[in-house]
């Protein structure tokens, strides 16, 4: 598995000269070039960063098999651009421009821009697609209840507060173009692993999270989904006659009461939609041992208490752990305590400074500390996912650009191929995204160090 | 050094699901709320501290080109 994040940027400057996001995206990219003479690069930890479609700094994490290192990896990439905009500030002020920069996680900007947060998972070719997406598809209009991020919405004095931050910004159900149509379901197929065994699953529906428990639940309950259909699990036939009225309906409903049309006829709530695929889930993961492990636990007992929260009306029971859940309470609050309208300019402020990356200045970072919401990756963890590799075949591509960095070799490099740039040409092919040992990729790292001179310590990124 | 890319499309990551992992997170949720709510009346001040001042120059200045 792994999440491709596009963040949002924002500036503000205390003289009367501004630089548009575009320009500000690439005063922030001015560190990367520095280090890897691309605005497109791989790093020492096997994630990928660059400058995306619409000046969006994008981070990919390297390919995991275990949840709480993409939790750690994906929260390592907010440290990573964090990092960049602090650079940003400096060389701005250099140029004689007092700027703060923001970098803000999240879906939307003020005028209903969209960009997105991205899962990918490996599946099995052998698998059937349409027999997944008939499942997966409902699964995906409705997680939102669990996994959204929240959104207030405001048009003129007008307010709304949204399940999703991303359901608005969704076309269609399956396509295989992004940015024109905006599928729930990307179906191209590029899976960076041997074709004849995998295809990859590209999920684009999602929103980005910043609270950890709610990444954990929207990978892991995906993921286990996605287990069950693979293991042939009967389920019934849950295929939406409408998803995208569907998607824009759950959003606009807190309770997950309103009636969705099945296109078999009738009509299922989200709540009940989801009820069904838990048990489900539960059912199959008990069955295959999953249930067991820990995080996997955490993920089926957390969708659970998601689901009573809001079947009980109790929403305090995940107002630590479900981020549309969190940020409500917050705005409610902040909203109370300053006698403010639910329209004020203040309250969407608030809901942009949840997602901003700022350390000590995101307000879902603000709330962790204080205890307001659940972690489970402690701040080393996800420091060490900086620099250092998950055990897959990330730790190949880690390894690889670390070495030939530190000893100023040119390369290139993308998810499967490693490629020494030099008479001889190396390249070694990594077809197996769960392998994190190859001779071939050992000898290559001697070669490197055979052939350079000494090496220059801690250079697998640009920091 | 320099590094370059294979190709310039833009794609992603793959992996697969989760392999067990022995970190045991589950807290108990539904406790002590009174207590948080007390908590998060005390963030209120700190985040007034970490706001821009001006709101709606903040909000309205946020623009993007859109993403994906």
């Amino acid at each position: 598995m792994g999440v491709e994040t596009e963040f949002g940027v924002n500036a503000t400057f205390t003289g009367p000269s501004r630089l548009s996001p575009e320009e500000v995206s690439r005063y922030l990219f001015r560190k990367v070039v520095a280090w890897g003479r691309s605005s497109n690069v791989f790093l020492g930890n096997g994630s990928r960063l660059y400058l995306d479609v619409g000046s969006h700094p994008e981070y990919a994490t390297a390919e995991c098999t275990d949840l709480l290192d993409l939790v750690a990896h994906d929260r390592a990439g907010e440290l990573v651009v964090q990092d960049l905009a602090e650079d940003a500030e400096q060389r701005i002020a250099a140029e004689g421009l007092d700027a703060t920069v923001y970098v803000l996680k999240n879906n939307v900007d003020s005028r209903g821009n969209s960009y997105g947060s991205h899962e990918n998972y490996l599946i099995e070719r052998r698998t059937r697609m349409e027999r997944l997406t008939d499942t997966l598809v409902p699964f995906l209009v409705t997680r939102q209840l669990v996994t959204g991020a929240g959104r207030l919405h405001v048009v003129e004095q007008r307010a709304t507060y949204l399940v999703s931050q991303r359901a608005d910004h969704m076309w269609e159900d399956l396509s295989s173009a992004t940015t024109r149509s905006r599928p729930i379901i990307n179906t191209r197929d590029e899976p960076h692993a041997d074709p004849e065994k995998h295809r990859r699953l590209h999920v684009i529906v999602g929103d980005s999270t910043m609270s950890q428990t709610t990444t954990m639940l929207r990978l892991g309950t995906t993921d286990l989904v996605l287990k069950m259909l693979e293991a042939g699990t009967v389920v019934p036939d849950l295929v939406l006659a409408n998803p995208m009225q569907a998607i824009r309906e759950v959003s606009r409903d807190r309770t997950g009461r309103t009636p969705l049309a099945l296109r078999r006829g009738g009509t299922i709530t989200a709540l009940e939609l989801q009820r069904e695929l838990l048990d489900l889930t539960t059912g199959y993961a008990r069955g295959a041992g999953l249930h067991e492990h820990p995080v996997h636990r955490d993920v089926l007992q957390l969708w659970e208490r998601g689901l009573e929260a809001i079947e009980t009306d109790r929403l305090d029971l995940v107002d630590t752990e479900i981020e549309w859940v969190m940020k409500k309470k917050l705005l409610d609050s902040y909203a109370q305590r300053h006698d403010l309208e639910p329209w004020d300019p203040r309250l969407q402020q608030l809901d942009l400074a949840w997602h901003d990356i700022h350390p000590r200045r995101g307000l879902a970072r603000i709330l962790e500390r204080s205890g307001a919401a659940r972690t489970v990756v402690d701040e080393e963890r996800i420091r060490a996912a900086t620099t250092v590799p998950p055990d897959t075949r990330a730790r190949l591509r880690g390894d690889f650009v670390r070495t030939a960095a530190e000893h100023r070799r040119d390369f290139t490099v993308d998810w499967v191929h490693l490629k020494l740039n030099d008479a001889a040409q190396r390249t070694v092919i990594c077809k197996d995204p769960f392998a994190a040992q190859d001779e071939r990729v050992d000898a290559l790292l001697e070669h490197i160090r055979a052939t350079s001179g000494a090496p220059t310590k801690g250079s697998g990124s640009p920091g | 050094m320099s590094q370059q890319q294979f190709d310039r499309r833009r794609d992603s990551g793959a992996g697969d699901g989760p392999e067990p992992d022995a970190t045991p997170p589950p807290a108990a949720p539904a406790a002590q709320s009174a207590e948080r709510d007390a908590a998060l009346d005390s963030l209120l001040d700190e985040i007034d501290g970490v706001l821009e001042t001006n709101a709606t120059e903040f909000v309205h200045g946020f623009v993007q080109k859109g993403g994906q």
